[in-house]
């Protein structure tokens, strides 16, 4: 397995000699995702999905248990060779300072550069490559804040294309966007998936984009896995009720050639 | 201070590699300071003879125009240089380090405990030095490091980035509860100390030979190396610390090394000057309006910048009234007070 986590134990707040003191935020979770497979990570608010993509990205230390990344322990990898495999992006990116489009997106060569060296031919062409992957090209000159939430999504893509990870990690990337931009960053995540063989794994709370996107979900309630596997197998209305105490109707649609989620009411 | 209308075209213009931006900024930011630092010891309240002044017939005793040029304005200008690109460097390290751009050299606290120890020294006329550092900035050094290590320890925790919100609180808070001691001494001490006092607060530029700058040159020594590490990181963490982590950043190393680099230079700086103001925060600004927000740029560029601000700031002080000399706290303040508040209106 290309990225897998075994028994990992985490908690916000650990006590005495790492023994638990107010409750571990994830516990016990294992979990596996394929190199080449696009993953989706789903659960209700607070249930853990965004430490476990730090986790998996390495920014948090588990307490207990282990990830591997390509069969070798994370925590041995060093930060800056974990980043040129390992890209993220997070919900939301709010810069201090007026940043380029084309600055924004160059950060990303920042662990193949490291801290002395300057960013040559090669980077840019790696910049406007990631740009026109993410259809930003365009945008290269603007300034970053001045953008619309979809535009500014695309960007934080690009950037994180920018570091040519084998692994994407992405936090609800389309919680902020339109229907339009919605349906914009899923064809980019399936195209860079197909295309270029990028690992995705994503948190999301729309099930409709992860019916549509993710080959595997992996379901997380209250620090613990409650079901993983292939999305057919997985996203079905018994498992809904269990996830979000709600029922839904879970059909396959003809004409998107997926299934999709309708919430019906509050289960009980 | 005034900007070439060239340096201004520049940022329209398309986005030069960086390389080149870096060249073109390093070249043209290092001329203005060279200019700065060359036609400052010429002008000043007494008018000087640059040929008396290098005129080695004459013995130095009594050669008036040498002991002008060589003992009040060469180390004055040295002085100035250090100091206000000492400081504006800081300002940068500390608006990124907080992702905060109102932030400057004094957020930490550093300049109020380092005038505690000023206070102190003065109040009590202590006759500690040590080597060319004399009983005041080696006080007022000692008042810095104080606070300087209070402010880390609230703010690191083992193996975890630091809480930009407790460093900011803790200088805040910090910086008030020096003030307060510093009114109750004036409060307590006779007139003569208070306008001393008084006087040291408004920062100053008079340091009367080169002892002082040798004296703190070795803290500025260290700290502009450890900036030199820094700007690539500090890009990546005004953007946000978890996606630094993400782009191969070792977060919590970085914001220790900008921690203590920033607290070494403004130790160093008021040490020297006394704490002048608003050029942390006015230089990084106006150095961002024209090269853009890299910090690979904007860093260097703001120490030059900062450096020739100050020599000039120091250079109107000294003419402006004469043979009255202003305090030079009080040109940067009336010069980057209004300055600041036309940027925030800008910005609104």
């Amino acid at each position: 397995m290309f990225l897998q986590l075994q028994q990992i134990s985490f908690s916000y707040d650990p006590g005495e000699a790492g023994l638990p003191s107010q409750g571990f935020s994830l516990r016990d979770v294992s979990l596996a995702v394929g190199r080449g497979s696009l993953a989706g990570l789903l659960g209700p608010n607070g249930c853990g999905k965004t430490t476990l993509l730090k986790l998996m990205a390495g920014v948090l230390r588990p307490q207990q248990g282990t990830i591997f990344f390509d069969g070798r322990a994370a925590a041995g990898i060093p930060r800056r060779e974990l980043a040129r495999h390992i890209a993220v992006v997070p919900q939301e990116t709010h810069p201090a300072f007026d940043y380029s489009v084309l600055e924004m997106v160059l950060m990303g060569r920042h662990p193949h550069l490291g801290a002395f060296r300057l960013e040559g031919p090669d980077d840019l062409a790696i910049a406007y490559d990631a740009l026109a992957a993410t259809g930003t090209a365009h945008l290269a000159r603007r300034s970053y804040m001045s953008l619309s939430g979809g535009e500014k999504q695309r960007v934080i893509i690009a950037s994180a294309l920018a570091q040519q990870p084998d692994v994407l990690l992405l936090d609800e990337p389309t919680a902020s966007l339109d229907l339009a931009y919605q349906l914009e960053v899923a064809v980019l995540l399936a195209r860079l998936n197909r295309e270029r063989g990028v690992t995705i794994v994503l948190a999301t709370h729309d099930l409709n984009l992860a019916a549509s996107l993710c080959h595997v979900l992996v379901l997380v309630r209250e620090g613990r896995v409650l079901a993983q596997g292939a999305t057919a197998h997985v996203l079905n209305g018994g498992m809904i009720r269990e996830l979000y105490d709600v029922d839904a109707d879970v059909r396959f649609h003809e004409r998107s050639g997926h299934l999709t989620v309708v919430p019906i009411g509050r289960a009980r | 201070m005034t900007v070439s209308p060239s340096a201004v075209a520049r940022v329209e213009a398309a986005p030069r590699p960086i390389r080149l931006r870096l060249t073109l900024t390093l070249l043209g930011y290092g001329a203005i300071a060279l200019l700065a630092c060359l036609v400052a010891p010429l002008v000043g309240s007494t008018p000087i003879s640059l040929s008396r002044a290098f005129d080695r017939s004459i013995p130095f005793a009594d050669n008036v125009d040498a002991q002008i040029f060589f003992l009040a304005r060469m180390p004055r200008v040295a002085a100035s240089a250090l100091v206000g690109g000492g400081l504006a460097a800081t300002g940068v390290v500390m608006q990124a380090l907080l992702r905060n751009p109102l932030a400057d050299p004094f957020t930490l606290g550093i300049s109020g405990g380092a005038a505690v120890g000023a206070m102190l020294a003065i109040v009590f006329a202590t006759g500690a030095s040590l080597g060319p550092l004399t009983p005041v900035p080696l006080a007022s050094l000692v008042g810095a490091f104080v606070v300087g290590v209070i402010v880390y320890a609230l703010g690191t925790r083992p193996r975890r980035p630091m809480s930009t919100a407790v460093l900011l609180l803790a200088g805040v808070t910090l910086n008030a509860f020096c003030w307060a001691v510093i009114m109750f001494l004036q409060y307590l001490v006779d007139f003569a100390e208070v306008y001393r006092t008084v006087r040291w607060l408004m920062g100053d530029l008079d340091i009367g030979g080169f002892g002082p700058v040798v004296g703190v040159l070795p803290l500025m020594v260290v700290a502009f190396a450890l900036f030199a590490a820094l700007p690539s990181s500090l890009n990546l963490l005004s953007v946000g610390a978890d996606i630094a982590a993400t782009r191969g950043v070792d977060v919590a190393r970085t914001q220790r090394l900008a921690f203590v680099s920033a607290a070494l230079a403004t130790s160093a700086a008021v040490a020297l000057a006394g704490p002048i103001g608003f050029i942390g925060i006015v230089v990084p600004h106006l150095v961002r309006l024209m090269t853009g927000v890299d910090h690979r740029v904007v860093l260097p560029a703001s120490a030059l910048f900062g450096a020739a601000f100050l020599v000039g700031c120091d250079l109107v002080a000294r003419t402006i009234l004469a043979p009255v000399e202003v305090p030079v706290g009080i040109v940067t303040a009336m010069i980057g007070g209004p300055f600041f508040l036309w940027l925030l209106v800008r910005k609104a």
